[in-house]
């Protein structure tokens, strides 16, 4: 249950989250993906990416923070899918700058909201299909 | 070089059982830098109506990312694992990942496919605690890019 507002058309407002390489790095740990295409350039750039790139699960993860903020409980979120469409393509020292936005696209007949996210980076969509089915 | 099509439909043992604790749930809300009071006060979990502190809504590929790098490591499977990517991935819970819990993953492979000189196989992770009660399916798609014949 949520106090928040969530009817259609509702509008999450953008938000917007640095990452750095530091961050991945840190998720890394955290989430035992220690892949190293999302900490080693020179492998990186050997597999042909064009730098070190974000792991989409931290991509998913930042992005459902617009929505997990918005509504309070964490726990409200029933359902979250993302399809990972560009890789997030983090520099150093310059990093990368997700900007996330959401907007209800329905009530369902059961009640739970479904929220479409927007998610870009410079303007360009990193996850498409992004959804999350929400208790309200 | 195709995919073995015969993984179609495997269903892989569950695995070991992996506890939640709360420390673990706070390195990863830390991680994703993510303040939520939900990921780290029993208190305030307890306020919004769950026993214990929850965890993050992705947080469940923790364990589920560990059951499929045995299917994608298979090498009867056939997968280039150097030019494997993240394509899709779905969470749907029946209730929150929290503290206490003991979980096991089984995994199915539930599609495997050629498109656009990609290889791509599609899983379904399925999550219960030890007791059997379900928590939540993790619908994973990854892709191998320029593999396939």
């Amino acid at each position: 249950m949520s106090a928040a507002v969530l009817d259609v058309g509702t509008e999450i407002p953008e938000r917007e989250f640095p990452i750095s390489r530091y961050d991945l790095i840190r998720y890394a740990g955290a989430s035992g993906d220690f892949n190293v295409i999302h900490w080693n350039e020179r492998i990186a750039t050997s597999v042909g990416l064009p730098n070190v790139i974000a792991h989409g699960m931290f991509t998913m993860a930042t992005a459902i923070r617009v929505v997990t903020d918005y509504v309070g409980d964490p726990g409200a979120v029933v359902e979250y899918g993302v399809r990972f469409t560009r890789p997030v393509v983090v520099p150093d020292p310059e990093g990368a700058v997700l900007s996330v936005r959401g907007v209800v696209r329905a009530i369902r007949e059961d009640g739970l909201a479904e929220i479409d996210l927007t998610a870009t980076v410079n303007g360009e969509t990193v996850l498409a299909k992004a959804r999350a089915v929400v208790r309200r | 070089m195709p995919l073995n099509q015969s993984f179609v439909g495997r269903t892989y043992p569950p695995t070991e059982p992996y506890e939640v604790g709360r420390e673990k749930i706070r390195e990863f809300a830390d991680a994703i830098n993510d303040d939520n009071p939900a990921y780290r006060s029993p208190e305030a979990a307890r306020a919004l109506g769950h026993p214990d502190v929850i965890a993050p809504p992705t947080f469940a590929i923790v364990v589920t990312m560990a059951a499929s790098r045995v299917l994608i490591a298979d090498p009867e499977l056939g997968i280039d694992y150097s030019r494997v990517v993240h394509g899709e991935q779905r969470f749907v819970h029946a209730r929150p990942v929290r503290a206490g819990d003991v979980l096991q993953v089984t995994l199915r492979v539930a599609d495997i496919r050629s498109a656009a000189g990609n290889d791509i196989v599609s899983t379904e992770a399925d999550v219960t605690t030890t007791e059997g009660e379900h928590v939540l399916t993790a619908y994973s798609t990854i892709v191998a890019r320029g593999t396939a014949a």
